[in-house]
């Protein structure tokens, strides 16, 4: 099971480590800087963190010794004359980077291969470590681009990549709001695979149009790479033919909005996800703080309450704040008011972490 | 008539989600709609009248690129359908 977790804050990068059966902060970074997100990436044990400075703009750094020293990277650039044409009647404005919003690294195989999923809807790529990044055409290009827009931003933006674990040549991602876009050919060229989700929140007649879908979250098994998941702003979908097409499902409880989802990495049909009440309101459903888990690939929920608080809890879970190890049974969740749980039994128990922590935007086992 | 239709937030605030009112174009129609319903002016229109930036509006499905001025017709019997996005969590 994993010993380590990386704490993405509103005001610095938190380390824990797992000591004596206890969780406790072993370093902090970048405190009073906003992180969005990071990750641990172990072909070369190095760290990447990327920060949102506001006025000075979107940062990635990477540490070499787990977070002692740090380096600052290159982040994606948009060429000059880019625009950001979206489907809700924004007008286009230049195209910049506004934050980076998922990073993965690519495989063995591919030593210093970087993706990066962005806000305004831009894919990267770099092939050594960060240190340059290129945009990818292939999918930037398609015209159906103008028709993405934001979901909770400005834009559009790339927040799910999922890397498949058969061919680094084949790759998805999930876009807020674009659908689920795939490659097989590396990045060269791309397709529209939303096929299937459904938007209640769009006129009736763009409800089932794939591009205009607003995916929260998209996670693949790593097992079972043919089977997603995926949090849509209009509930729980899932897919067991490489997301060519998504079936909806509406047995989550206690609600089926939400941001976050996670996929146990051995079996495709245990996943855990974080409802709260839909759209306006974004909180948790009665002020009780629960993860949801199916063990029969959405047929039935469990709510997970053990150890979670039950009573006057506002706690949000973003997106990318609930993970699982690669055991299965470690998972971590944190929220927007700064509360950190960990399970070390599939979600059956929490333990909340002993710290208060500033709003939580991602958390990721290392 | 053209209907207008709102989202589930934007219903809250009208006290419903569906009103069948009188115009030819979508200004024309929100103006109808505000005459019945005026505290929603300020949750759709900015200070100078223009549709919110937040705010989208689709006739028959089509996006209303015009924010500014908001002539696009709407037919007798068109949908406008009205969305707010929700930023952040």
């Amino acid at each position: 099971m994993a010993e380590a977790l990386l704490v993405s804050t509103r005001k610095g990068l938190f380390q824990l480590v797992r000591a004596a059966g206890a969780w406790s902060i072993e370093r902090t970074s970048f405190l009073g800087q906003n992180v969005t997100l990071a990750l641990a990436d172990g072909r070369d044990d190095s760290l990447y963190a990327a920060l949102n400075l506001g006025h000075f703009g979107v940062k990635l750094h990477r540490s070499a010794d787990n977070g002692a020293t740090w380096d600052e990277r290159a982040v994606p650039v948009y060429p000059a004359g880019e625009e950001i044409r979206t489907g809700d009647g924004k007008p286009p404005s230049p195209a910049s980077l506004k934050m980076l919003w998922a990073l993965e690294a690519g495989p063995v195989s591919q030593p210093g291969r970087l993706w990066a999923g962005t806000l305004p809807g831009g894919l990267f790529s770099s092939d050594d470590a960060g240190q340059s990044w290129q945009l990818v055409r292939g999918l930037w290009d398609r015209a159906e681009r103008a028709n993405w827009f934001g979901g909770g931003y400005d834009t559009p933006g790339i927040h799910s990549i999922c890397i498949d674990p058969r061919s680094p040549a084949i790759v998805r991602v999930a876009i807020s709001t674009g659908g689920v876009w795939a490659t097989f050919d590396g990045g060269a060229t791309w397709e529209q695979t939303a096929h299937g989700m459904r938007a209640a929140y769009l006129p009736p007649e763009l409800a089932h149009e794939p591009n205009s879908q607003d995916v929260h979250r998209m996670v693949q098994c790593p097992a079972a790479p043919d089977h997603f998941w995926a949090q849509h702003h209009n509930g729980v979908f899932r897919s067991t033919d490489a997301a060519r097409s998504w079936q909806e499902v509406p047995n989550v409880t206690p609600s089926v909005f939400g941001f976050a989802v996670a996929v146990h990495p051995h079996d495709p049909h245990t996943t855990w996800f974080v409802p709260a009440v839909k759209d306006e309101c974004r909180v948790p459903v009665g002020g009780r703080l629960v993860v949801a888990r199916t063990c029969d690939g959405g047929e039935t929920f469990h709510e997970l309450t053990n150890g979670l608080p039950q009573e006057t809890s506002y706690d949000l879970v973003y997106r990318h704040a609930l993970d699982v190890d690669s055991s299965g049974e470690r998972l971590a969740v944190g929220s927007t008011t700064g509360g950190l749980w960990i399970s070390e039994n599939g979600g059956e128990s929490w333990d909340m972490a002993a710290a208060r922590l500033p709003p939580i935007h991602a958390v990721r086992f290392a | 008539m053209p209907t207008i239709t709102l989202t589930s937030h934007l219903s809250a605030q009208a006290g419903g989600g569906t009103f069948e009112v009188s115009g030819a174009n979508v200004r024309e129609a929100l103006e109808a709609l505000f005459a019945i319903k005026p505290a929603l002016r300020s949750y759709l229109l900015d200070d100078h009248g223009a549709l919110r930036h937040h705010v989208a509006a689709f006739v028959n499905g089509k996006v209303v690129r015009d924010k500014a001025s908001l002539s696009d017709p709407v037919e007798p019997g068109g949908e406008l359908f009205v969305l707010q996005a929700l930023s952040g969590g």
